[in-house]
């Protein structure tokens, strides 16, 4: 299978999440830069994570805009699967394709830690290979990764079972001691109502081998090919 | 144009300066909210057309309105200079 991962200006994990697909699942990958209106035959759409355009303005606004997003915005529309990871979650946010905003962490500091999150749901493209209620050890390197939306859209989106990740403890715990970053409901990765675009926070593309200290981002990518062939 | 964050919406920059204000003593301030200021320089033939379009970008690009509300004035000035 073919993924597509979108390089903005500024983006920084096109090679790693290319890494993780090519080299570690050894699936087909192309890079697709930001101007191309052309997703040339993907079956999945990977927003890689990084600073498009400097994080000016806020972070995702104007990547938000760039000439391939129309065409993801059509692959999503058709059912096609698209993953957005950091600042790939940013802009499916701005873009309108996920409820929801991201704001400046807290504490306002870049956190650049693992953390663990809990997979809530398994019925998405990129969960459908894990265990619910498995815990994943995952990179975060943010500085707008706290999650808000206003109660009553939370209260959809918990009815709803769009939270795919939420953070907890080692044991999947969640509490407000593991919310790195203040996010609301402890959220770390959501999904839309048809549940095919999924975003979130953490780097799975950063834990697919036991040498970088975590290969439970694995399973992501891996649900990702076991859904298409499903 | 002014874009700030929802009164709903915590403003954790905006705290640490009502706490930094507190520190240096001026206790009668009671909240800080920060924000961005934006000056667009719009050519329209009045004043409430340049509303219309600066509303419309606010909407559409400068301000994310999930978290962030805005408030535009209009200084105009008329091309001929009269």
């Amino acid at each position: 299978m073919k993924f597509a991962i979108i390089e903005f200006p500024g983006s920084n994990c096109d090679h790693d999440a290319y890494h993780a697909v090519r080299h570690v699942l050894g699936q087909q990958a192309d890079f697709i830069w930001h101007k191309d209106t052309d997703l040339r035959g993907a079956d999945t759409v990977v927003l890689p994570g990084g600073f498009s355009y400097g994080d000016y303005l806020r972070t995702g606004a104007i990547a938000s805009f760039s000439p391939v997003m129309d065409k993801v915005r059509e692959f999503a529309a058709a059912g096609g699967p698209v993953i957005g990871i950091c600042n790939g979650f940013q802009i499916l946010l701005e873009a309108g394709l996920l409820d929801g905003a991201l704001l400046r962490n807290r504490r306002l500091k870049f956190l650049c830690q693992d953390v663990h999150v809990r997979v809530e749901a398994t019925d998405t493209p990129f969960t459908t290979s894990a265990e619910l209620g498995q815990v994943l050890k995952l990179p975060i390197a943010h500085g707008e990764g706290n999650y808000h939306v206003v109660p009553e859209k939370l209260a959809d989106l918990e009815a709803n079972r769009q939270v795919i990740f939420r953070y907890c403890d080692s044991a999947g715990l969640a509490g407000a001691s593991v919310n790195p970053n203040g996010s609301v409901g402890a959220i770390a990765g959501v999904c839309n109502l048809r549940r095919n675009v999924v975003g979130l926070m953490p780097h799975p593309e950063r834990a697919c081998e036991s040498l970088l200290g975590s290969d439970d981002g694995r399973v992501v990518f891996e649900s990702a090919v076991a859904a298409l062939v499903a | 144009m002014f874009v700030t964050l929802k009164p709903s919406v915590f403003d954790p920059q905006g705290q640490t300066i009502l706490d930094a204000l507190s520190s240096l003593g001026y206790e009668s301030v009671r909240d800080v909210r920060q924000g961005k200021f934006f000056e667009l320089d719009v050519v329209t033939d009045s004043a409430q057309e340049a509303v219309t379009v600066s509303t419309e970008i606010a909407d559409k690009l400068l301000a994310n309105t999930v978290i962030e509300g805005y408030r535009v004035e209009v200084d105009a000035k008329s091309e001929e200079g009269d």
